[in-house]
Order: structure tokens, then C-alpha cells, then sequence
């Protein structure tokens, strides 16, 4: 059953990983649907298929690691770690609510399968980067994975790993950027602009390599050869669309942290529905 | 009694900072898990002493303290033991949202331990004088906050703070202060301890402050005013009934700490009485100002952390006493 190969399969999977991040936000009534939506293919591609992991035990002492640096993506990554019966489907539409295992924003204390707290962005590649060092201490052959939003790579903080990845050659680390283009304020071109991306980490040392972030194979395929590299860590940045699956939220700046009203919701439905 | 001059009382003197270096050398070999970070300051915190036996777990991030602090709670979710040491000001002032979103937040096993605390710090000035480091450190839910006295007390917090499962701030200095501790001093979290009995004031000290608040009570004593003496430096979690049973004993209280009168030791001593046992009290801390560069005695005179300074808020708040 783990992991899965079939490109079929995991294209369906993420129809209904969308599907479920739709209805939670629309139950939760806020959350970040366009950025969820954005890296569902790259959530779907390392939980279901690159991954080491163990459905149903999020503690396995031999998985890999994941941190979700773009914390306000919660609802995306628990729609997966549900799916991998870490905890109940059930449980998704609790989101957001008062007493809920499902915190706005991902807190390690209480979901299984999350890792590290996020939502604070700019924090979450140099956890990632203690992680790695804790297994090369270990020599352990888990790997480390972390996503980054584009727009959070505006912190300083991101620069800081990004020299502490390369120093300490973490080449059991690979780093995702969800490129969608477009932060709360607008397009990252006009608020703050991180072109070009590609050269700024190559030059800080990193492995690089841009692939279309909904083709599935191609994202797959890029995860296996930073899993090859040697001696310095990785980074894949994926271009994607915010909002990704559903016509009216797509490269729309208005919906990265709102939840769809009914009729947006139902048009939402609609067209995940048909696939 | 001798006469009230430290080199009488305690002639030996030791470096918190150096003595905490001492210690992880020597915890290093009974935990193997054990993991120590610096930015750039390993020489300064003497984080280098472990750095020497141990390179492999040993990790310098450079000038970053953001990435320091988050790169220790890495390693702390792996299963490491961290140590991450910088001065005291850029550990809680610079990367004061990362010990709040990942570490406390996360409930994760990160020990901070931050030098150059106090105004002690001297020539360096007021940009390197972490004079806010415990309120920042005291608000946050789930850390501990610990500031030792001397060298045993750092040797035994050091040791206590690698079995503890959770984030803990540990405030060092750059200045040697007179060892009042014997060698076989153990801590215990939140708990704290009477130094002198007396019956007229409590004088409860942190830091290089428990040394003065104990020459300060010579000296009272000379006036025929007895000071019981504590030293608080437990300051998160405090031990509150030791305070408020000294408050309940003497009917008025001083706290002295080398820090701002906002947020530090003064202010946690006066919740607590403030709550169970109000008496009348005074803080002597910093007081809305930053430092300044100077020796370290200077600079104790200029903000009025001496002794006599202390003998002298201890006589106004006894006057307090006993108008009320």
C-alpha cells in the first residue's frame, strides 16, 4: 500500500486531498485555501510516494522527517497525515475550533504526524537543519524535508539556514519552495521580489532545481535525484498556482486567507467533484 | 564577625560563565546526547571548552542567533540534549520570537544558557548589558528560568538542567563573583534557600546580588538590625512560600537584581506577595534606563547596586515597617 507508484492513484489522492481542504475551510469558516491548495501535489508526492513513513504510526522511529514551514498550509498537510490514518478523518472537520486537535496553525503538542510548531514563518529550515545534524550525528539514513512558502523567504531568518545547510553539507535535506507568486499584500514581484530564486540558493550553496510543482512524476522525479546528491543539501522550487483545482481560486491574491463563502464552495465542489 | 569586606567572607572567587564551560566538558562524557551551539561567542560563553573535547557536537552557527535558537530545537526533536549559548542580550532580545514560536511553544528540551548578563558586563556598554532578559524569559509558558549566585550553584543548575525534560534559560556573567556555595551544592527546581536567618527584613537577592544582599546584612547587622538573606535563584518557577513565609517573618522585604525593575525578580517577588502576603517592599534593580559602559564597580555604585545601597532601601523600607 505505502508508497504508492501509481500516477493515476496519487493524482486522485490529491483530488481529494483538495476536496477535503475545501470542506474543512468551508466548516472552519477561515484558513489559507490558496496557499493549501498550491502544495497539495508536493505534500501529496512526498507523503504517498518519497517518504519513508509508516501509515498509522507517526512515531515510527525510522520515518523521515517533514516540517511545514509555511505553517498557514495546515489544513493541506492534515488532510494527508489524516489519509495516512494518523489520526481520524473525522477529525478534519474539527479545524479551527475551540478544543480541537487541529490548531489553525500546526502545533506539534497536539496532532500526530506534525513534527515541529509553524505558523511563525521564516523559523521552520532551521529546525529542519537541527534535525539533520541530529541524524548525521546518528548516522542515521532518515532524511529531512521541509516546504517553504515563496513569500516567507522574505525572513532573514531563511538566509541564516540557508548558510548553516550548506556549511554543515546536509545533503540528508531537501527543501521545498511552494513558488505560487503571491503573498497576503500581492504578487511577490511587487511586495518584495525574490527573482532571481534559482541563483540566490545556488549561490549559497545548494543543490537546485525548478520543476512545474502539479505535475506529480516531475516532482517525484526530482525528490529521487536530490535524494542522490552528495555533500551539500538540495532545494526543488516548485512552480505552482495559488489556489490549484479550483477555477475561481486560482492566482487569485484574495484568496490566501479566507475561507469560500457557500456558492464558492459549492462551485468549489463542483469541480473537484468532476476531477 | 569579621568585618563585612567580601575577601574576608568569601575569598574565593569564580566565573559563572567559565564554570558553566567547566561543566558541559564534563557532562559531555556522561551524555553522549549531549549538544552544544554557539554564534560566534564560544569563546566568551565558554561553550569552546566543549567544543575542544567534543568537536563532532559541537555546532557554531556563525552570527545568527534566529537560526541558533531554531537549529537547537531541531536537534532537541531528534533527541539531542542542546546547550545554546550566546550573550544574554541577543539570546532573548534577537531571537526572542524563535524561543517563543518553537521552543516554549513546542515544550521542546532546549537549554539556553546566555552570558553577560547584568550591567556587570562593564566596558562593553549598554548595547551589550542584557538588563530585560529575565521579563522576557519569565512570561513565557512552559521555560524555566534560573539564575545562579556562583560557581557551585552554575555547576549544580548545569547538571540539574541536563536530566530536565523542557526549555530552560539560564542567565551567566562575564564578572567572577565570590563562591558562597560549597562544592557539593545541589539544586533543586523551585526551590529555594535562607543563606542567613533574621528576623527584621528579607533581603532576597539574584545573582552577584545574593553576594551583596549578604554584605549588606553584615553591615545591618552592625547597626543592630537583623536581614534574613535568600537567594531566589529559582526565579521561574518561584518558590513562593519561602516568600511569602519570609514576608510573614520579618513584615517587609527588598529584592536586588542586576536587571530592570520591570519584569525581573523584584517584579516576580511582589506578584507573589502582592497576592498572598502584601508587606511593605522595594525593589532594588535598574530602573527604566539602559547602561552604559564603565568597570563593573562603577557601574554598580552609578545604578545603585552596592551594598550600601541596599543597607540604605533596607532602612527605608524597615522605617515603612513600622510607620504602618
Amino acid at each position: 500500500m505505502h508508497p504508492i507508484t501509481d500516477m493515476t492513484q496519487l493524482k486522485e489522492i490529491a483530488r481529494q486531498v483538495r476536496l477535503d481542504i475545501v470542506e474543512m475551510l468551508y466548516r472552519a469558516g477561515s484558513g489559507h485555501v490558496g496557499g493549501s491548495l498550491s502544495a497539495t501535489d508536493l505534500l501529496v508526492a512526498l507523503f504517498f510516494n518519497h517518504m519513508h513513513l509508516m501509515p498509522g504510526n507517526p512515531c515510527y522511529p525510522q520515518r523521515d522527517y517533514f516540517v511545514l514551514s509555511k505553517g498557514h498550509a495546515a489544513p493541506a498537510l492534515y488532510a494527508v497525515l489524516a489519509r495516512l490514518n494518523f489520526f481520524p478523518r473525522e477529525k478534519l472537520f474539527t479545524l479551527r475550533q475551540f478544543g480541537s486537535s487541529l490548531q489553525g496553525h500546526p502545533d506539534s503538542r497536539c496532532t500526530p504526524g506534525v513534527e515541529v510548531p509553524t505558523g511563525s514563518l521564516g523559523q521552520g529550515l532551521s529546525v529542519a537543519n537541527g534535525i539533520a545534524l541530529a541524524l548525521k550525528l546518528d548516522k542515521s539514513r532518515q532524511r529531512v524535508y521541509v516546504l517553504l512558502g515563496d513569500g516567507e523567504i522574505q525572513e532573514g531568518q531563511v538566509w541564516e539556514a540557508a548558510m548553516t545547510a550548506a556549511h554543515y553539507r546536509l545533503d540528508n535535506l531537501t527543501a521545498l519552495v511552494d513558488r505560487n507568486r503571491l503573498q497576503i499584500d500581492g504578487r511577490t514581484r511587487e511586495v518584495m521580489s525574490l527573482e532571481p530564486l534559482a541563483a540566490k540558493w545556488e549561490a549559497f550553496g545548494w543543490h537546485t532545481q525548478e520543476v512545474d510543482g502539479h505535475v506529480i512524476p516531475e516532482i517525484i522525479a526530482a525528490l529521487r535525484s536530490c535524494s542522490q546528491v552528495r555533500g551539500q543539501p538540495s532545494i526543488i522550487i516548485a512552480h505552482t498556482v495559488k489556489g490549484k483545482g479550483v477555477s475561481i481560486f486560482e492566482d487569485q491574491v484574495k484568496f490566501h486567507g479566507v475561507a469560500p463563502n457557500t456558492e464558492e464552495y459549492q462551485q468549489a465542489l463542483a469541480e473537484l467533484q468532476k476531477g | 564577625m569579621g568585618t563585612p569586606q567580601e575577601t574576608v567572607n568569601f575569598p574565593v572567587k569564580e566565573s559563572t560563565r567559565v564554570e558553566y564551560g567547566k561543566a558541559l566538558a564534563k557532562l559531555g562524557e556522561e551524555y553522549p546526547n549531549l549538544v552544544v551551539l554557539d554564534a560566534d561567542l564560544s569563546g566568551s560563553t565558554q561553550t569552546a571548552r566543549f567544543a575542544q573535547v567534543f568537536r563532532e557536537r559541537f555546532f557554531n552557527l556563525g552570527i545568527a542567533e534566529q537560526d541558533l535558537m531554531g537549529t537547537a530545537a531541531g536537534l532537541a526533536l531528534a533527541g539531542k540534549i542542546p546547550f545554546a549559548s550566546t550573550f544574554a542580550i541577543f539570546a532573548t532580545g534577537r531571537a526572542w520570537e524563535q524561543i517563543r514560536q518553537t521552543i516554549a511553544y513546542g515544550n521542546l528540551n532546549v537549554k539556553i544558557v546566555a552570558s553577560h548578563g547584568g550591567i556587570t558586563v562593564g566596558e562593553d556598554g549598554g548595547s551589550h548589558q542584557a538588563i530585560e532578559d529575565l521579563a522576557l524569559m519569565r512570561i513565557l509558558p512552559n521555560m524555566v528560568v534560573l539564575v545562579p549566585a556562583d560557581g557551585p550553584e552554575t555547576r549544580a543548575m548545569v547538571r540539574w538542567a541536563v536530566t530536565y525534560e523542557g526549555p530552560v534559560y539560564i542567565r551567566t556573567s562575564r564578572l567572577p563573583f565570590p563562591v558562597i556555595h560549597p562544592a557539593d551544592y545541589t539544586f533543586e527546581l523551585g526551590r529555594s534557600h535562607v543563606l542567613r536567618e533574621g528576623e527584621d527584613i528579607t533581603l532576597a537577592g539574584i545573582g552577584l546580588m545574593v553576594h551583596h544582599c549578604l554584605t549588606a546584612a553584615e553591615l545591618l547587622a552592625q547597626q543592630g538590625i537583623s536581614a534574613r538573606v535568600l537567594n531566589l535563584s529559582c526565579l521561574k518557577p518561584l518558590d513562593w512560600e519561602l516568600v511569602v513565609d519570609s514576608a510573614r517573618r520579618t513584615g517587609c522585604l527588598l529584592t536586588a537584581e542586576e536587571h530592570l525593575s520591570a519584569g525581573g525578580l523584584g517584579d516576580a517577588v511582589s506578584e507573589v506577595l502582592a497576592e498572598h502576603h502584601p508587606v511593605p517592599m522595594k525593589r532594588v534593580a535598574l530602573k527604566d534606563t539602559f547602561g552604559q559602559s564603565g568597570s563593573p564597580d562603577e557601574l554598580l555604585k552609578h545604578f545603585g547596586l552596592t551594598p550600601e545601597h541596599i543597607c540604605k532601601a533596607a532602612l527605608e523600607v524597615i522605617g515603612r515597617k513600622k510607620r504602618g
